[in-house]
């Protein structure tokens, strides 16, 4: 069933590629999306309608001044850049893109897990070692608060994310994404659409409270923290956390849709049109989780910033029991309707 | 394989930015940002024990959370005795989450 070691190497290699390619016009996209928002163009001066922008701010990121800070602690303060991205790239190797053996007779991802959903949380709550790091060894007042903000942030939102999928996996009884996919979770029963659309919309807040976005976006609060954890950082260490919290954008986005809206599955009638249409590798969950990144940036556009206790406020005692409620209520269909 | 390709790319990004970027370093440059005035004293210091509170409240209720999901997972062999535990735990569970509430922990002030 797996792969021989190189191609495994291979397709880890290009998706990582992808998903780097795919941070670098992400970031055009949402800025011309808030510029249409904001009743102004965007970026559209380098290249037709502003394409080479991405690879003029890229260029730039590389041949700025790389700035360790005195007071830092030099070993964490450049590692932990390279913590965050790494994990953020790590974590989007266990999604499912396809059926299998459908992407020119290779399977269209790049670990295929029995625990994928757990590794898949696992792996971007260590990405807040990266945040919290880089925030302690930058040694300064402003990384020191936002760091502390994002991870306590973090962890808190990640209580609502493990209680809402729980519904999704006592549904599937499996941890295995690809699974979970193939078996489509709101076919089964009727009765448990409204335990899954609880837990949907709790998914998809503390999908958002994890990447920091807007409303949840504390950590870097411009106008309070200057930008939080990052403030020390320049250059590439800088970008490569822009890189990563895009990146974690796109494994939010993709989870979400994979757990929620049946991942690269397309709904059936597509079949009408062309025959195996809605199984068709990659393209449904690219567009699947283009919707959710609009909705991110719609979000951002729309939606003012929440206060601090606010936001642990909301974290805890609303999201955590609405998650729980969601598990419970589903836990209750199974045991006694169906 | 994963962790090979991801962690290449970053040390490859760390290095290339490390050679290519202009070395002209000063030490107002690489003194710590606190809004153009000097900065005063460490930022080593104490913080609110409010964060210490939400880190430990964080793990009893992870783990708690992780005790979910092997249930979910064979949640299909026997529902109701299953679900019925569970609720049991939840049970217990809450006391303390009440508990906490209670405490103020979860308030900011």
């Amino acid at each position: 069933m797996s792969d021989p070691a190189i191609v495994t190497f291979i397709k880890a290699l290009v998706l990582v590629l992808v998903l780097l390619g795919g941070f670098a016009y992400m970031t055009l996209i949402e800025r011309r999306l808030l510029g249409r928002f904001q009743h102004r163009l965007g970026p559209n001066r380098v290249g037709p309608f502003g394409l080479l922008q991405p690879i003029a701010d890229a260029i730039k990121a590389i041949f700025k001044e790389d700035i360790v800070v005195t007071a830092a602690d030099k070993v964490v303060y450049v590692a932990a850049p390279a913590i965050s991205i790494t994990f953020a790239l790590v974590a989007f190797g266990a999604i499912p893109a396809g059926p299998a053996k459908s992407l020119f007779g290779y399977n269209p991802w790049v670990m295929n897990l029995d625990i994928g959903l757990l590794y898949v949380l696992a792996m971007t709550s260590v990405g807040v070692y990266g945040i919290f790091l880089g925030g302690w060894a930058s040694n300064s007042k402003y990384s020191l608060l936002g760091s502390l903000r994002s991870s306590a942030q973090i962890i808190s939102y990640e209580l609502g994310m493990g209680l809402a999928v729980l519904s999704v996996i006592m549904i599937g009884g499996t941890l295995n994404l690809q699974k979970l996919v193939e078996l489509n979770v709101w076919s089964i029963s009727p009765w448990l659409w409204p335990g899954l659309a609880i837990a949907f919309v709790a998914m998809l807040i503390s999908g958002t409270a994890e990447i920091n976005r807007v409303p949840f976006d504390l950590p870097e609060a411009e106008q309070e923290l200057v930008a939080g954890y990052q403030t020390e950082y320049s250059s590439i260490k800088w970008a490569l956390y822009q890189m990563a919290e895009y990146v974690n954008m796109f494994t939010s986005a993709a989870l979400i849709s994979t757990l929620f809206l049946g991942g690269w599955r397309a709904p059936g009638f597509f079949n009408a049109i062309i025959p195996g249409m809605a199984s068709w590798p990659i393209i449904w969950l690219v567009a699947k989780m283009a919707l959710f990144i609009f909705f991110f940036i719609w979000l951002k556009a729309t939606l003012m910033r929440l206060r601090y206790d606010q936001l642990m406020r909301f974290g805890w005692l609303y999201l955590f029991e609405i998650g729980l409620f969601a598990a419970l209520l589903t836990g209750a269909v199974i045991a006694f309707v169906l | 394989m994963m962790f090979l390709a991801a962690g290449l790319i970053a040390a490859a990004a760390l290095v290339v930015g490390a050679l290519l970027g202009p070395k002209k370093a000063s030490e107002t440059k690489l003194a710590a940002y606190e809004s153009g005035v000097p900065a005063s004293g460490s930022a080593r210091e104490r913080f609110p024990v409010h964060f210490y509170m939400v880190a430990m409240l964080f793990i009893i209720f992870d783990l708690e959370t992780a005790f979910f999901y092997p249930l979910a997972v064979k949640f299909r062999a026997a529902p109701t005795f299953l679900y019925v535990q569970a609720l049991l735990f939840v049970v217990i569970l809450a006391v303390g989450y009440l508990y906490i509430l209670r405490k103020g922990v979860l308030f900011w002030k």
